[in-house]
């Protein structure tokens, strides 16, 4: 996909959008609400008319080769897309008989766990149990690419693994993933690649490692929480030169820039003369967090 | 007692021997023959049809009772000789073909869009064309055992039809391809809850005012003239000129019925909106 432009009337929502996927990885497309993941995603499963730019999707044209492209992937749309009153094993059922070779629907219904959810018509599914089988009606076609859009949005902890190991499993069997997450631990978690993604542009792209590394230098932190409202000058002061201290939010500190053995003692006599116990210390790289706020920035949108 | 019962059948579910292999989904893609794809679409909608009681109620209960009522009293008096029965079963006969191919198909499917269900079946291999084609097998079907249900009890009733079945399947044929063009004309451009509310409000007016069960010479002329260019009326009319009357093919309200749906067709496939 190259240069991609989508516009909804005078508001660009994809601009100049580039992204390449490989077969048989997982990519994580994440960003903040209304970066524009959601519509790039359309624009592949050939829902929306790009506006600018070159999309193709397994090497065809998602507009003009629909025909030819959808019986290749399986899409899982960010909400419902099912009729309040079918139940979920005829959906999926149903859904089974437009391929030529689906997977055993039995089989499938039991590893998600839908056992249960047999004959419920699904507006009395639970959130969980809706999204499993919107998750099941995108691979049940057998697809070599799929699109989850949130695939894990309103999951319980239980279901949430449940799905990322199906995911995982997705990836072993040589299906291509395309996820689009606000969910850092998920992209961590999963993703071969993470495309962060903000005001329609990819801002960056690469492996969980290489992001943390790339944007930061092999930077390291201590971070703890203690009592709100310490005086940080007194502890810059201790540290060599080039270190940063900052709170935020209240109670929650961190030390970021070269941390060494040194540093660490200083920081801990620090909270000693204080009297102050630092809770959860602890010694580590940046997080895909602290990358993702950098370069999305921290304001609420 | 339900809640028991489908507790049971799901211990008995899980407590079955189930086959060892592991699910893999090693990728093996391709759309299932396109026929194959329709019949199973079609098979899918009847069933979530016939399933909704609203439907029901509007497509197989009221028609039904107004045969039983109508044909045995006489709450309205009707044009010239001949027995109520004779005069009621065509005019229903349109009633359950606008109630399907109308009402019911315009409120399924605004809702359908409004749910997202026409957008996740954009995603599958069945194209457009395909569900279109399916929807009106739905249609058709429906159709098929409401005239089937009313036949039965028109018979019990003592009617006696007249003329040949291959024009009265003509005019169904053609009134369906009208009234189904105008529903998705309203589903495919108002908001599901708009269409709910107008499609119930025209299948009522056109009950009224379409020669179901008001006979025509109850009108004004000014009025019938407008009446009678209503494709509801030239169903009603036509299906009484062939049952009632024994007439084979009667033209006028073929060719009624034709430019209409010819222009609501054509009319729903430009504005229809998927989503």
């Amino acid at each position: 996909m190259t240069g991609l432009v989508k516009r909804y009337g005078a508001k660009t929502a994809v601009d100049g959008l580039n992204l390449q996927v490989e077969t048989g990885t997982i990519t994580a497309v994440l960003g903040p609400n209304g970066a524009g993941k959601t519509s790039t995603i359309e624009c592949c499963e050939g829902y929306r008319k790009p506006d600018g730019g070159t999309v193709r999707v397994l090497g065809l044209d998602p507009v003009t080769q629909g025909d030819r492209l959808r019986p290749r992937i399986g899409v899982m749309l960010q909400s419902g897309g099912i009729y309040p009153t079918v139940r979920a094993v005829e959906m999926l059922k149903h859904t089974a008989k437009l391929y030529a070779n689906p997977l055993d629907t039995d089989g499938l219904i039991e590893r998600l766990g839908l056992g249960s959810a047999g004959k419920t018509p699904f507006r009395r599914l639970s959130g969980g149990q809706q999204q499993r089988l919107s998750l099941a009606l995108a691979v049940v076609g057998r697809p070599e690419l799929v699109f989850l859009d949130e695939p894990t949005a309103g999951l319980d902890v239980q279901a949430r693994h449940a799905t990322w190991e199906l995911i995982e499993q997705l990836r072993h069997d040589g299906v291509t993933v395309v996820l689009t997450t606000h969910l850092l631990d998920e992209a961590e978690r999963l993703a071969d690649t993470v495309a962060i993604v903000d005001t329609g542009k990819v801002v960056a792209h690469d492996t969980p490692a290489g992001l943390s590394a790339a944007n930061g230098a092999g930077e390291t932190a201590i971070r703890f929480t203690a009592p709100p409202g310490l005086d940080l000058e007194t502890l810059l002061t201790t540290l060599p030169a080039g270190l940063t201290a900052l709170e935020q939010p209240p109670g929650a500190y961190t030390v970021a820039g070269d941390i060494t053995p040194g540093v660490l003692a200083a920081v801990t006599s620090w909270c000693a003369a204080k009297d102050v116990m630092p809770q959860g210390l602890n010694v580590g790289r940046r997080t895909l967090e602290d990358v993702f706020l950098d370069l999305t920035g921290r304001d609420l949108r | 007692m339900t809640a028991t019962a489908s507790a049971d059948e799901t211990g008995a579910m899980n407590a079955a021997p189930r086959p060892a292999a592991p699910l893999s989904f090693t990728p093996a893609p391709g759309a299932a023959p396109v026929r194959r794809m329709i019949a199973a679409q079609a098979a899918h909608e009847v069933r979530l049809m016939l399933r909704n009681p609203e439907q029901l109620l509007l497509t197989i209960v009221i028609p039904a009772l107004m045969m039983v009522l109508f044909s045995g009293e006489s709450l309205i008096a009707t044009d010239g000789p001949g027995k109520r029965i004779d005069f009621y079963a065509p005019g229903l006969f349109g009633a359950a073909v606008l109630s399907t191919a109308f009402t019911g198909l315009a409120i399924g499917t605004g809702f359908e869009r409004r749910y997202g269900v026409l957008k996740r079946m954009g995603a599958t291999p069945l194209p457009r064309w395909g569900l279109i084609v399916a929807k009106a097998l739905c249609v058709l079907c429906v159709e098929a055992i409401q005239i089937a249900l009313l036949s039965a009890i028109a018979l019990a009733m003592g009617w006696h039809p007249h003329g040949d079945p291959f024009s009265v399947a003509l005019l169904v044929v053609l009134a369906t391809g009208t009234f189904a063009g105008l529903g998705m004309l309203m589903a495919g451009t108002l908001r599901a809850e708009a269409t709910l509310g107008l499609a119930n409000f025209v299948f009522l007016l056109l009950l009224a005012g379409g020669g179901v069960i008001i006979p025509l010479s109850k009108f004004p002329s000014g009025v019938r003239h407008v009446l009678d260019a209503l494709p509801i009326t030239a169903l009603t009319n036509g299906l009484r000129d062939v049952l009632q009357h024994g007439a084979t093919l009667p033209w006028a309200n073929v060719g009624i019925l034709a430019a209409w749906a010819v222009a609501a067709i054509a009319a729903a496939a430009r504005t229809f909106k998927w989503e």
